[in-house]
């Protein structure tokens, strides 16, 4: 009977979310992200190198391939993702004022999506030659 | 109602703030702190230049402009500053990830660090240019 006390309830406890209702997502997948940032920027930054004076046609045909276009989506999807990310801890950390901080977050998601849903646009555009 | 909102609205206690960045002696850890938040920021609208890159490679007319503005003198200087502020943001988050394993935090390896941060990304993106320059000549 010397069980001890918890306040949490078991579900509580299993789910690991605490007072805040969110755990460590957040932390998690901005880490995440920066890993796979690592070797993807590296990619994307020799591909746009490679590229550098080529004409229009070649751009679009090496961009359009089958692995740069893989690497390119990949890149696009974990900067953005972790580029949102970021943006919400500056907000978070320097505004204040209620509503002009919901405003900017929601902003942060709009920018961070439209971005990289154009991306990734013109890069399956690419990809299947449309 | 109105009582709460009066107490809401009164004004902020006269207690002490924890202290912020102005009551340090500036320290090249805490300025690469600052700048890997700086450059974040930066690449955050540096990708802008991403999309656009992306979605005019399909059109020659589209292409053509991305390709005048990239070789003009100020987008050469955003260029340029664009791929420094990636490079020191990723090399920062490198430093980070070591920091976040619980490796790195010695009075020595510390300051090791925040200087191969930054003199990496300055060498790292002139090397680039330099490379970017002599394959391109001076007109792209």
């Amino acid at each position: 009977m010397s069980e001890p006390l918890h306040i949490r309830t078991p579900l509580a406890r299993v789910l690991g979310r605490g007072a805040a209702r969110s755990g460590t997502e957040h932390f998690w997948r901005q880490r995440l992200t920066a890993v796979a940032n690592i070797p993807l920027t590296i990619a994307a930054l020799a591909i746009l190198i490679a590229l550098l004076g080529r004409n229009q046609a070649a751009v679009a045909q090496i961009l359009g391939s089958r692995a740069v276009s893989i690497i390119m989506l990949l890149f696009v999807a974990s900067i953005t993702i972790h580029m949102r990310l970021g943006m919400a801890v500056i907000i978070e950390d320097y505004v204040h004022d209620d509503s002009a901080k919901l405003t900017l977050l929601m902003a942060n998601t709009f920018f961070a999506i439209a971005v990289g849903l154009t991306s990734v646009y013109g890069i399956i555009k690419l990809a299947f030659g449309l | 109602m109105a009582e709460t909102r009066s107490l809401e609205r009164r004004a902020p206690a006269e207690r002490p703030l924890s202290p912020h960045l102005q009551i340090y002696r500036p320290m090249l850890s805490m300025m690469m702190s600052i700048a890997h938040r700086i450059t974040g920021f930066a690449n955050y609208f540096g990708t802008l230049l991403v999309a656009w890159w992306l979605t005019a490679a399909a059109s020659p007319s589209a292409y053509a402009r991305f390709q005048w503005f990239a070789g003009s003198l100020i987008g050469r200087l955003i260029l340029f500053g664009y791929t420094w502020s990636v490079i020191h943001h990723m090399l920062g988050g490198v430093r980070h990830l070591i920091w976040d394993a619980g490796r790195g935090f010695g009075p020595k390896e510390r300051e090791w660090l925040v200087a191969a941060n930054l003199i990496g990304s300055i060498a790292i993106t002139l090397l680039l240019w330099i490379f970017i320059m002599l394959t391109m000549g001076s007109t792209p």
